[in-house]
């Protein structure tokens, strides 16, 4: 069942409402950074931060109490001596570089409850012992970065910010820094790089950012979103805040924002105990498919994700398997978590479901995809900027009728062939989902083949634009 | 011509100075400065760029390649974003698309004669749950409709 809740949603749509006075009055702004400042050691903040469970908001789903352990106990401290001499200085990196298809939640976060992600920035730089927070946000949201500016400099009138936050001797700045519209960036390493000023490509891991990240220094890289709920789970107690989710019990815990777009009849951002099924999300919140037709197949989590259709059932016989309580269910009946959906055969992702109706084309749809992923590869390693560029020439020829059996043969083997060889996940990003069209779609790709889906009969969307 | 920023351009940029440890991770922020002033990042921006921070040209100017934003050749005055992506191309971006192609009489990626309007496809913009949506300079528009679409063209050309 659904479970509603306005942690971080209750500013949204409010008069003002990503201003300090609203933050203050209705989410009793900046409590928990005081508190958790005044009382708190670095290590109590990191051992507390493990117990919300909180799965990294990216997509990736790391936890990420266990995200801020990795770095170092060392770091340098504030001109007042603070700190360890000879230390290297430690940075927060806040990824809104949200720019995945399908992922929409982080920018009405910055836009509407700003506020929160500037505390969640306090928490964590002091968790980590870093004293410098960037936000690295897309450059084409205009609007949030003049929210997020704006509830810096706010914050920092009031001393919530600055040399003595609350009066702590733990100096904390935050800044905003603009991409140049690269999907890439979005990559941990790869924004790094654009941070420090270079082509956006990724970089080889070891060494993780924890040790090497921005400007050589142990960096860690969280998500907006992670950060902005970190106000909540100190608030509450991190175990109680865990709780709410319905799986707690499987280390996926809390509150987050789910979004639907698509062919629903209404797109929407919500925010809920972690949990929802596919089937709750698409007729309860996103008000049921456009003109009340069946749904060919659904993205769960931004366009990375490999797809899933209604008829696919959960086959989890293992009484010991998480997914066993719901064994010969169909896939949308089963909760959206970070270890469910990967016992499904996709990943969770952003949470953000893109729901494709049926009469809808398929091939298109890929090609529409492959397309985006071809833009986007930044080209460092050949399979994936060649094998994208390829996966699009084929899916096109596919769409236009003029491919042939081989061809359609062979994008398996691309696609396969991007898979595991390239430095960053891109690649898996792009092979992950043409393996599951592919896969799942086979004869309609058959059908193009044989020049029984012409071209100008394909169709997109399900009522006309208007 | 020699590139300089204009003053308050100027003033901007040494605000910025002490966010970073290193001259370098000025890069975007001084080019978005310049594009910002000129419309374009033309070689003697980057000429001017790798001067102030002291690196290579070629630096700079693989960083300004590498970026779907910075322009490389002046553009119109303003620039029209339509998000072209799969949650937008299933609520209409491809129909979008064709309109505000017709409605300026140029392709993607081509500036009206009068150079007011540049039009261009984007890969995904984050308003997903809003579509189909384009981006006219700073501004998002959402859940756009056929009407919306043409008033918010006459006001680019009229302007």
């Amino acid at each position: 069942m659904l479970k509603r809740t306005d942690y971080l949603t209750r500013t949204y749509g409010k008069p003002q409402g990503w201003t300090l006075g609203v933050y203050e009055r209705d989410l009793d702004g900046y409590q928990v950074a005081r508190r958790v400042l005044t009382t708190m050691t670095r290590e109590q903040v990191v051992e507390e931060a493990k117990k919300a469970n909180i799965r990294g908001r990216g997509g990736a789903g790391f936890p990420m109490g266990v995200k801020w352990s990795f770095m170092p106990r060392a770091s340098s401290g504030t001109a007042s001596g603070a700190g360890v001499p000879g230390a290297k200085p430690h940075y927060l990196v806040v990824n809104a570089d949200e720019g995945e298809p399908g992922t929409h939640k982080d920018r009405t976060l910055m836009e509407e409850n700003p506020h929160a992600c500037i505390e969640g920035c306090i928490i964590g730089c002091y968790g980590i012992g870093a004293h410098i927070a960037y936000i690295y946000v897309r450059d084409e949201l205009h609007l949030a970065k003049a929210r997020l500016e704006g509830a810096i400099r706010e914050a920092r009138l009031k001393g919530y910010l600055g040399k003595t936050p609350f009066g702590k001797d733990h100096a904390i700045e935050v800044h905003v820094h603009s991409g140049a519209g690269a999907y890439i960036c979005g990559e941990e390493t790869s924004m790094l790089n654009s941070l420090e000023g270079r082509r956006g490509e990724p970089r080889m891991k070891p060494p993780f950012p924890a040790n090497a990240g921005a400007f050589g220094c142990p960096t860690t890289v969280n998500n907006l979103e992670t950060l902005a709920v970190v106000p909540t789970a100190f608030g509450m107690g991190c175990e109680a805040f865990s709780k709410l989710s319905l799986l707690h019990s499987i280390g996926d815990g809390g509150v987050r924002l789910y979004g639907v777009n698509g062919h629903v009849k209404k797109g929407a951002i919500v925010e809920l105990a972690v949990g929802p099924t596919l089937n709750e999300l698409i007729y309860d919140v996103g008000g049921g498919v456009q003109g009340d037709r069946g749904i060919l197949c659904v993205i769960p989590g931004g366009s990375s994700t490999p797809i899933l259709r209604p008829e696919e059932l959960v086959k989890a016989p293992d009484p010991k398997s998480p997914l066993h309580p719901y064994d010969g269910k169909s896939v949308f009946d089963v909760p959206l978590g970070v270890e469910t959906m990967r016992l499904c055969g996709t990943m969770l992702g952003t949470c953000c479901v893109t729901v494709i109706a049926q009469g809808t084309d398929p091939v298109w749809c890929l090609q529409n995809l492959m397309q985006f992923y071809t833009h986007e590869s930044c080209g460092q390693c050949t399979p994936c900027r060649e094998g994208s560029a390829w996966l699009l020439r084929v899916t096109t020829k596919l769409l236009d009728g003029q491919a042939s059996r081989a061809e359609l043969d062979g994008l398996h083997d691309i696609a396969n062939g991007i898979m595991g060889n390239t430095i960053c996940a891109f690649g898996e990003g792009t092979a992950m989902p043409a393996l599951a069209f592919i896969q799942k779609f086979r004869p309609e790709l058959e059908a193009c083949v044989r020049g029984e889906r012409p071209r100008d009969k394909a169709v997109l969307s399900v009522e006309p634009w208007q | 011509m020699p590139f300089a920023l204009s003053p308050d351009r100027e003033r901007k940029l040494q605000e910025m100075v002490g966010r970073y440890p290193t001259k370098m991770a000025l890069t975007l922020p001084l080019l978005h400065l310049c594009q910002e002033q000129a419309g374009y990042v033309s070689d003697d921006a980057i000429l001017f760029v790798s001067q102030r921070l002291d690196l290579p040209t070629s630096h700079v100017k693989g960083v300004v390649t590498f970026y779907t934003l910075f322009n490389q050749h002046p553009v119109g005055k303003h620039q029209v974003w339509v998000c072209r992506t799969l949650p937008c191309a299933l609520r209409g971006a491809y129909d979008v698309i064709e309109h505000c192609e017709k409605r300026l009489g140029i392709h993607c990626g081509e500036t009206t004669a009068d150079g007011k309007v540049t039009l261009r496809t984007a890969e995904c913009l984050a308003s997903c749950g809003t579509a189909p949506m384009m981006q006219v300079d700073k501004d998002y528009h959402e859940n756009l409709t056929r009407e919306r679409v043409d008033a918010i063209l006459k006001d680019l050309t009229d302007s």
